[in-house]
């Protein structure tokens, strides 16, 4: 099953590549990764998407708690929890394709945020399924350059990952 | 007080108490070098090689349970060091390894003996720290023993760049009287609602079996440990980091078990129905194939770290805790509940403990005209009343030194388990023996593995230190020659010794002394003669029959009852 791990980080060098080389070193499936400062700026957080049976996502969580940097770790699969993806999708904006890319960034809540005489930059914020669809509407041969910022997730409710 | 940068990595290690720093200088580390000329902080013991610094520092920690110390310089100094960090790793063996690195400024530009050794040990080492300032130094010292040497211990590795020793920039000096880290938070104690169900299963046990492993000597558990096994009349086997902590000469010891262990030890583990497993990992060297491994019990594992648990082997009722304090709960439960033992069901399981023991597993031709490599470590054992700290390097004489040889207090068999390191052998006695001045230390090893580190003869010579080498001299990589008999249609690639030395000459060139011996009847009046030389480095080179092989043995991927006994046992 999918799981998204979030880390509280030691803001310290070195800790971001303790965390890459235990995945890589043991093995483990990483799908994404996304690591920036927090409020505090003695931590960082870490969004880690990984999948696996449910004994590897056991030892992973275990390995991972067991680095010195880790100060916290949660699993948002055991709770509700919202994720959000951020995508930037450059495509080719011709004149008889441009009221189809708009009417498409209008039904996915997208934003149009560059604009030349041959291209728009499309911003779309969503689940990576939503961003998936996006991608998969788009009209065939459009699509110049997709970049994904991976997905951050955090839990619902009043509690919060804190120290 | 105002320190620079290397008088503080003097000054912390002398406030943390520490007698012995193993090192090798160079250009990075020479202002802590000068630094420890001027001071009378420590001794440092200059060693031939950077791994054998490591190994030495290894063997002064697993011989006293304290922190050991090596200094290396930057690039080739540091990666010599590697392997040793990686062997202490394996083992959770607590470790301070200090290197010196380029300076800040070149950091990432390829400098002069430059390597990321951050980089390079991190996978092999339980945390390391790059410390850019001196006004660092102290804190991270005081974390890094602290990281080393609580919960599951392991080598802290400290890389300080040149710069940041300068003698001319001074700080001030303070060393930390404690340290929390928000971070890091070994279990101090175990829960006692696991403990009670573990303690429900044991006592209810028909067949319990106990296995316990080098956490209960890295947690100095032994005592509690004897006290349970005994209180309880349990049959208890160990593996080979565990041996000694719980006496090897007592009747409810099975020996050792896994791939060489003996056949009464794997058969109790493959029938038994409880199973109390305690400062272990389930190594795959251990439980053989993981789906026939303990197919009747119900498993209660006791460690300190939870990544231990449920690693390879389902636990059923996990304990994260210290070792030590968990038996001592345990223990009081067990006679809270007053209990007394199910006696007929003991002792029935006792009786099949017996008749799998009277196969008489270590057997071994008694009456051969050369010398077996048991009938050494046997007459090893005999002259030395079972006194010894014995170090080891790697191959079927470790094996035969880890079944022959009777340990009754732990911190007394010194070898490389996890990592299996050749050339650990040598280095680490002598860590041992500066640790005990005066108390006999031999190392136990092959004609291969003690060339891995032999330059460390002339450290022994240089510091005196009268460490017996009982070298079984087989001629072959044995345990290679081994798995290609059995495995290989006898094609012994690569596994022959050519060329070896003449080992007594070596030794003598050292400054030794050397011995050869060849027929079984010398072999007891010449180890006397050699353990009575009691300020003198012996070198004992035993020529054993070649082809002796290491029996019981499990093959990979077999269960513990599917064992190859002897082949004159296996018609018994
Ligand atoms: C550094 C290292 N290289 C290779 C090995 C693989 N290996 C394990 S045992 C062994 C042979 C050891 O031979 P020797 O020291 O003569 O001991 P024997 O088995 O003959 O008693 C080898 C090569 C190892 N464990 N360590
Ligand atoms: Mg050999």
């Amino acid at each position: 099953m999918r799981h998204i791990i979030s880390l509280l980080l030691e803001n310290e060098s070195g800790a971001l590549s303790r965390v890459a080389g235990l995945f890589s070193a043991r093995g483990y499936n990483i799908e994404a990764l996304t690591v920036a400062p927090t409020d505090d700026p003695t931590m960082s957080r870490m969004t880690l998407v990984t999948a696996g049976r449910e004994e590897v996502i056991e030892q992973i969580k275990k390995q991972l708690n067991k680095l010195i940097d880790v100060v916290k770790l949660q699993d948002l699969a055991d709770g509700p929890h919202i994720e959000r993806e951020l995508m930037l999708i450059k495509v080719r904006a011709e004149e008889d394709n441009r009221p189809e890319l708009m009417r498409l960034s209008e039904i996915f809540r997208a934003r149009i945020i560059d604009v030349t005489e041959t291209s728009y930059v499309i911003e779309v914020t969503g689940t990576g399924d939503k961003l998936d669809a996006f991608v998969a509407a788009i009209p065939n041969g459009l699509i110049t350059e997709v970049v994904r910022s991976g997905p951050s997730g955090i839990s619902r409710g009043a509690k919060g990952l804190t120290i | 007080m105002e320190l620079s940068g290397a008088e503080i990595v003097v000054q912390a290690l002398q406030d943390e108490g520490v007698e012995y720093v193993f090192g090798y200088p160079g250009g990075a580390v020479l202002h802590i070098y000068d630094a420890i000329f001027k001071s009378q902080a420590f001794k440092h013991v200059l060693v031939r090689h950077e791994q054998g610094a490591v190994h030495a520092a290894d063997g002064y920690s697993r011989s006293t349970g304290k922190p050991g110390v090596a200094l290396v310089t930057s690039g080739p100094g540091a990666t010599n060091a590697v392997t040793g960090l990686a062997t202490a790793y394996m083992d959770s063996v607590p470790l301070i390894v200090i290197s010196g690195q380029v300076p800040t400024p070149v950091i990432g530009s390829d400098a002069f003996q430059e390597v990321d050794t951050v980089g390079i040990t991190r996978p092999c080492t339980k945390h390391n720290f790059l410390v850019k300032d001196p006004r660092l130094l102290a804190e991270t010292f005081k974390r890094a023993f602290h990281i080393a040497t609580t919960g599951r211990p392991g080598p802290v590795l400290i890389d300080i760049p040149k710069d940041v020793t300068d003698p001319n920039v001074t700080v001030s000096y303070e060393y930390p009287k404690s340290i929390k880290l928000r971070s890091y938070n070994p279990a101090q104690a175990g829960h006692l609602g696991q403990i009670k169900k573990a303690v429900e299963l044991v006592t209810k046990a028909e067949r319990p079996m106990v296995y316990t492993g080098g956490g209960v000597i890295h947690g100095e558990a032994s005592k509690e440990l004897t006290e349970l096994v005994k209180h309880m009349n349990l049959p208890i086997t160990q593996t080979l980091m565990g041996l000694g902590s719980y006496p090897g000469t007592d009747k409810q010891f099975l020996g050792m078990l896994g791939m060489h262990g003996t056949y009464e030890a794997n058969m109790a583990m493959h029938e038994c129905d409880v199973l109390l497993a305690i400062g272990v990992r389930f190594d795959d060297r251990v439980t053989g194939k993981l789906d026939q491994f303990c197919p009747d019990a119900a498993i209660i594992h006791i460690d300190i770290d939870p990544s231990s648990i449920s690693k390879n082997v389902r636990v059923d009722v996990p304990i994260v805790g210290p070792v030590k304090s968990v038996l001592r709960d345990f223990l009081r439960l067990v006679k809270e509940e007053s209990w007394t033992g199910n006696n007929q069901l003991q002792q029935l399981w006792w009786q099949q403990i017996e008749t799998w023991r009277s196969r008489l597993c270590l057997n071994y031709d008694r009456n051969s005209s050369k010398i077996k490599p048991q009938f050494a470590i046997e007459t090893l054992y005999n002259i030395t009343n079972g006194e010894l700290y014995l170090t080891s390097d790697v191959g079927q004489h470790q094996m035969f030194a880890a079944q022959f040889y009777k340990f009754n207090e732990p911190r007394r068999w010194i070898n490389s388990g996890g990592l299996g390191t050749m050339g650990f052998g040598l280095p680490s006695a002598m860590g041992v023996q500066l640790a005990h001045p005066g108390k006999p230390v031999a190392c136990i090893s092959g004609e291969a593995s003690i060339l891995m580190c032999i330059q460390e003869l002339a450290t022994c010579k240089q510091h005196d230190l009268p460490i017996k080498i009982v070298l079984l001299n087989n001629g072959y990589m044995g345990m290679v020659r081994q798995w290609q008999e059995m495995f290989y249609d006898k094609r012994y690639s690569h596994s022959y010794v050519e060329a070896l030395p003449d080992f007594v000459k070596l030794a003598e060139s050292f400054g030794h002394v050397g011995m050869n011996l060849e027929r079984p009847q010398d072999l007891e009046p010449a180890m006397r003669e050699a353990f009575a030389m009691k300020d003198r480095l012996v070198f004992m080179n035993v020529i054993v029959d070649p082809e002796e092989n290491v029996y019981p043995m499990i093959a990979m991927g077999q269960g513990h009852h599917n064992m190859h006994l002897a082949p004159e046992r296996e018609l018994a």
